[in-house]
């Protein structure tokens, strides 16, 4: 058929977005071909130091998916490639694009860096913010990927010696400047990120002038262990250690005096965190904040926050948009002044942090003239609130900050939710272009004495800032069975794994140990690094010291060193005992459950339909469209109530989807590819994946006289009545945070203030002459909702901000209600005499999670939502495989934000699938049938009923049924059942190693 | 010298004085292995004396087991997995409880103080609790003094 869709998708930047849409589609059977200006994917969250509100090392949790999609056979890396043309339509684009060679053939280099070495130039490294240095050929950073030399014109005097050092003849001095090839695909997503804001014009700040004020990247790469200062932060000026650092937040956001007015949404947050790891890493150092209003909007941010706040001492001065800096020529200390209640202050600082805002990406003019893509007044893609992800051009997607400024997980779920949408495009395609991984066939170990390889990591200064990692590295050089140590800087890096699979050949290897940070997240990568090299995955082994260890011990060196000593040799005596394993293959059940019915459930349902499964839909209510039956109208002036309609009516005509209503999950089983539900109107189903779209409820309220006063209503109802009209209060009062920010429910709930501001303009523009009154603690419009807060207040709105020790008091007197409050911006005490008061109740998650959660064996956080597998990189997934979430049910979010994470999820349930089967655990049990006497026991305590009798009445184990949680060995009398990797003997020596240092070998 | 003397596993303070417990965890991988991973994101300092060993679930811990490392003279050994109901493969964490209360009792007999034996359920999202958990059972243990046991004196049992 000639129409036939190319089952190719291009991604167009390689940052966490572009990196994730990539992997997602190549993991659904697509092509990819991701189009990098830079020499390196990897993007801005390469350079950061630490990500909030986990602390998370940035390079630590990006590096594996560098390495990911490094090596997928599906994904085509096209570094320092820009797109010239494009034409065609959806399922058929041409893409052209051009490719800068700079002298280095990229198939021929290997990354050893010789060239580098031999390189005579030095000059700054932006990698580093242009703080450190690099040479004229480089790399821009260690964990580059993929790992090839670049040669820097700009720096380059030509004096040919690396062409004449580089061993493999990669470099290649006339080379043409650029080559030029066109490229079919069925789809685009867009995803070229951001740009910072420059504060060089603001001369106000001195950034140009006071080399102690630097920008919030500058600063990251500071405190980064592989940065410029070895992550010690350090004066630029003159190398010493400050004392105390000022933050100023809004630097180039929320300023109309540059034309920039909206919020960059990040940038509290990433102070925060910057202002927490400096003070860790800096001992005596004090941070003090500036901000107009603390925005820490996102799930467990407010915890993030009051954590700096109490248990760091950090301060937080709100209300203060700080206008200029000052240095004292002689001191070189820099004085900020602000205003704290009636006084104006001035304080002196070693170092000050501007943080700068997102500004759209350098070549999104041009990227949306080459595509035809319509950007918004700021710069950024225009979007309709129901479509977020698609562009005016059918088959054109976006992710990521180039819609708007936004953090990684919100990032990193559009970057997957317009994977589906692409997905959805090329659909027919799929399978038509990928390339199956081939493995070197694995060697033979059986009967081997143990070579173990041990790689300690020294991960940045994360392990190796604590624990004496070359002391470890020398000590596991000595632990019997051991044939190579070696320590790195990165394990997890593209280059450290090359070098793992080298030396595994090279010294013969049969048992790999890396020690360094958690099996839980890196796993998975070093087992295929091992696959790779020919060894089963299975042959493989993780010390944890890094979270059970460096990071924990910080203050104690010689313990934390001890013990990452011990560790090893625990990990080598088990892993002397590894043998190799095979996963059994489970087919899939290529049906999805989708739990809810609201926008995010139904959006959900509807794409995964559009990829071709039959879904179940499930509503517990008799209606579908949840929270949104109650929205009546947006701030974009799009109809809410229009879309429910035409998302119930999509759904209703849909004949790959099938409805329940009225209904809830009975029981639960199984397992990815395998699910059995049966719902309590008796329906039983057989799925293969499930979404949870559960959503969240509003709180109501027992403040304020709420159910007391018919005067007093929330904001849900505030809508419900403005649609019923004949509706003219005079007096409005909007109270924000009622059950949120609070000793119950600290977090945000993060829609209310821009809810408020809907409202509130909508009661402005019906009635000019009623009074409106916001009473906040922080107005939390962030991104483009600050647009609304503006106009809001053109419109006249009134905004009084309350604090915790003085909170707004509602008393109910004869004449009425009277409400007063100590506003902490005026300093004043206001009383005003409202008709009606508007409470903005929080969202607070479902009471009913619970029991979901337990049926789905998937945890909640402690505030009750449910908590995905990863809160920066897998924000849809649950650490179970075959579970997604989208929407309310993981925490407060908007329209649209929902949306996105429902697409997401659908993307994630269509690639699971699409596969034919999918690989149970191979750490199964076993039993020895000469031992088992057949008394059943195992039988009876199996939670799977993977156990049963054989024909000699002894038991015998399902391998695929059996999960390998192993009470079945704890149970056997004669110790007759064991377990593949969690073996009796692997524990014991494992245990023993510890106690009797290494006696049990 | 042996490289391996140079560890601190086998140097067994005789006294309570200046004595260091070694305390063994078996953390379940989906609810007290992940606390423990939080612990160590969230930077919660807690006593270095523990050394967590990963099970998929505490289900899986069997009291030969624990008994042979008691016996064998760890001074602490502590089970830990999720919540109740919260057990990834359903219920191994009450087999778990079971378990280890019987074991408690048995423990006696053979001569060692029930109290080095513990249960604690830590989730995911309890990084500090694990801290907490860690240090206050590391402080009990250290109260209790070395275990008098090394292994050297006592035949293996099954
Ligand atoms: S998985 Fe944690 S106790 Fe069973």
């Amino acid at each position: 058929m000639a129409d036939k869709a190319i089952g190719a998708v291009m991604v167009v930047g390689g940052g966490i977005a572009g990196i994730q849409s990539a992997l997602d589609l190549a993991d659904g059977g697509f092509r990819v071909y991701v189009i990098e200006r830079s020499p390196s994917i990897g993007g801005v969250m390469a350079q950061l130091d630490k990500t909030f509100p986990t602390n998370d090392c940035s390079m630590c949790i990006l590096a594996p998916k560098l390495v990911d999609a490094g090596r997928h056979p599906n994904i085509d890396l096209k570094i320092l490639s820009e797109v010239t043309g494009f034409k065609g339509k959806p399922g058929n684009f041409k893409v052209e694009i051009t490719r800068k060679t700079l002298s280095v053939d990229l198939d021929k280099c290997t990354g050893c860096g010789e060239c580098a070495e031999i390189c005579p130039v030095e000059g700054t490294n932006p990698f580093d913010e242009n703080l450190g240095v690099r040479k004229a050929i480089y790399v821009p950073f260690p964990q580059a990927v993929p790992l090839v030399y670049t040669i820097d014109r700009s720096m380059c005097i030509g004096c040919g010696e690396c062409e004449r050092f580089c061993g493999p003849n990669a470099i290649v001095y006339d080379m043409e400047e650029t080559v030029t090839e066109s490229i079919k695909v069925g789809a685009v997503i867009l995803a070229p990120g951001f740009e910072e804001f420059d504060p060089s014009k603001l001369t106000a700040y001195g950034y140009k002038d006071y080399p102690n004020v630097v920008t919030s990247i500058e600063f990251e790469r500071m405190m980064s262990a592989s940065g410029p200062t070895g992550g010690h932060i350090l004066s630029p000026l003159d190398g010493r250690i400050p004392e105390k650092v000022a933050f100023l937040h809004c630097i180039g956001s929320r300023d109309s005096s540059l034309g920039i007015t909206y919020c960059s949404s990040v940038c509290c947050m990433y102070s925060l965190k910057e202002a927490i790891i400096a003070q860790e890493h800096t001992p005596g150092l004090k941070t003090h904040l500036f901000a107009m209003d603390f925005r820490a909007v996102g799930k467990q941010f407010e915890d993030y926050r009051i954590r700096a706040e109490e248990e760091l001492g950090i301060k937080i001065t709100k209300n203060n948009r700080i206008g200029s800096i000052e240095e004292d020529p002689v001191t070189r200390k820099l004085t900020i002044r602000y205003i704290e209640g009636d006084h104006i202050l001035d304080e002196e600082f070693d170092m000050v942090v501007l943080g700068v805002g997102l500004r759209p990406p350098i070549n999104g003019d041009y990227l949306a003239r080459t595509f035809g893509v319509e950007l918004n007044e700021h710069g950024f893609t225009a979007h309709s609130t129901f479509k977020p992800l698609e562009t005016n051009v059918p088959g054109v997607f976006v992710a990521g900050a180039f819609r708007s400024p936004k953090d990684i997980p919100d990032t990193v779920a559009e970057a997957s939710g317009a994977a589906a949408l692409a997905a959805a495009v090329v659909v027919e395609g799929r399978g038509d272009l990928v390339t199956e991984i081939e493995y070197p066939e694995e060697r033979d170990v059986e009967g081997q004495e143990p070579r173990i390889g041990v790689f300690v990591c020294h991960c940045g200064t994360n392990i190796g800032g604590v624990v004496d990692v070359p002391g470890v590295t020398e000590y596991a050089r000595g632990l019997p069975g051991v044939v190579f140590a070696d320590d790195n800087l990165y394990t997890c890096s593209a280059d450290t794994n090359k070098y793992i699979a080298n030396m595994i050949k090279d010294h013969d290897l049969n048992r790999v140990i890396v020690a360094s940070c958690t099996p839980r997240t890196h796993e998975p990568l070093f087992r295929q690094t091992l696959k790779e090299a020919g060894l089963n995955p299975y042959l493989f082994e993780m010390a944890n010291i890094r979270d059970h260890c460096s990071w924990i011990h910080m203050h104690e060196p010689n313990e934390a060193t001890e013990k990452s000593k011990d560790l090893v040799r625990m990990t080598v005596s088990k892993a002397r005992l590894l043998e190799p394993l095979v996963k059994p293959r489970i087919p899939i059940t290529p049906r999805a459950l989708v739990i809810g019915g609201g926008l995010s459930g139904m959006t959900a349902a509807l794409e995964i339909s559009e990829q071709g499964f039959e879904v179940d839909l499930i509503e517990k209510t008799n209606a579908l469209g949840g929270n949104l039956r109650r929205v009546t109208h947006s701030i974009t002036g799009e109809k809410p109530q229009d879309i429910l309609k035409e998302t119930i009516a999509a759904i209703n005509e849909r004949k790959l989807i099938t409805l329940h209503t009225g209904t809830e999950i009975e029981t639960l089983t199984g397992y990815m590819g395998n699910f059995d539900v049966t719902l309590k109107d008796g329906a039983v189903l057989k799925v293969g994946a499930i979404v949870v779209a559960s959503g969240a409820i509003e709180y109501k309220p027992t403040e304020y006289y709420y159910g007391r006063n018919p005067n007093v209503i929330t904001q849900l109802e505030l809508e419900e009545e403005m649609t019923k009209g004949a509706f003219a209060p005079k007096n409005v009062i909007i109270i924000q945070c009622v059950g949120a920010r609070d000793e119950n429910h600290h977090n945000c709930s993060r829609i209310c203030c821009t809810t408020s501001m809907k409202n509130a303009i909508a009661l402005k523009k019906a009635n000019p002459n009623t009074n409106v009154y916001i009473i906040y603690k922080d107005i939390r419009t962030y991104g483009f909702n600050e647009d609304s807060y503006l106009e809001a207040a053109r419109l006249g709105v009134v905004f009084a901000r309350y604090s915790d020790e003085s909170k707004p008091r509602l008393s109910y007197t004869k004449k009425g209600l009277v409400f007063r409050v100590f506003d902490r911006f005026t300093n004043t005490e206001i009383t005003i005499a409202p008709d009606l008061v508007v409470l903005n109740a929080a969202t607070h998650p479902d009471p009913k999670n619970k029991v979901l959660a337990g049926l789905l064996k998937v945890p909640l956080t402690q505030e009750g939502y449910f908590l995905e597998a990863h809160m920066k990189l897998r924000p849809v997934e649950f650490a179970t495989d075959g579970i997604f979430a989208c929407g309310l049910a993981l925490g407060p979010k908007f329209i649209s934000e929902s949306i996105n994470q429902a697409t997401a999820a659908a993307g994630k349930v269509a690639a699971v699938l699409s596969k034919d089967f999918a690989e149970a655990e191979a750490n199964t049990a076993e039993v020895d049938s000469e031992i088992c006497t057949g008394c059943g026991t195992c039988i009876q305590v199996c939670p799977y009923s993977a156990i049963e009798r054989g024909e000699d009445r002894k038991a015998v184990v399902n391998a695929v049924l059996c999960k390998g949680c192993g009470t079945c060995v704890a149970t056997c009398p004669e110790l007759a059942i064991d377990i593949h990797h969690y073996s009796n003997e692997q524990l014991y020596q494992q245990a023993i190693a510890l106690i009797k240092n290494g006696g049990g070998a | 010298m042996n490289p391996i003397a140079e560890g601190s596993g086998g140097k067994k303070a005789a006294t309570a004085e200046g004595f260091e417990p070694r305390v063994i965890i078996f953390a379940c991988n989906w609810c007290s292995y992940s606390g423990a991973d939080l612990a160590g994101t969230s930077r919660y300092q807690y006593s270095p004396n523990v050394r967590i060993i990963r099970v998929m679930c505490s289900g899986r811990v069997d009291p030969s087991l624990i008994l042979k490392a008691l016996r064998n003279g760890a001074d602490g050994v502590m089970v830990s997995g999720c919540h109740p109901a919260d057990c990834h493969y359903i219920n191994g964490n009450q087999k778990a409880e079971v378990r280890v209360s019987f074991l408690k009792r048995f423990l006696p007999h053979v001569g060692i103080d029930p109290r080095r034996l513990g249960l604690e359920w830590i989730s995911g999202s309890e990084g500090e609790l694990f801290a907490k958990i860690a240090t206050s059972f590391t402080e009990e243990i250290r109260e209790l003094g070395p275990n008098p046991l090394t292994g050297d004196d006592v035949p293996e049992v099954r």
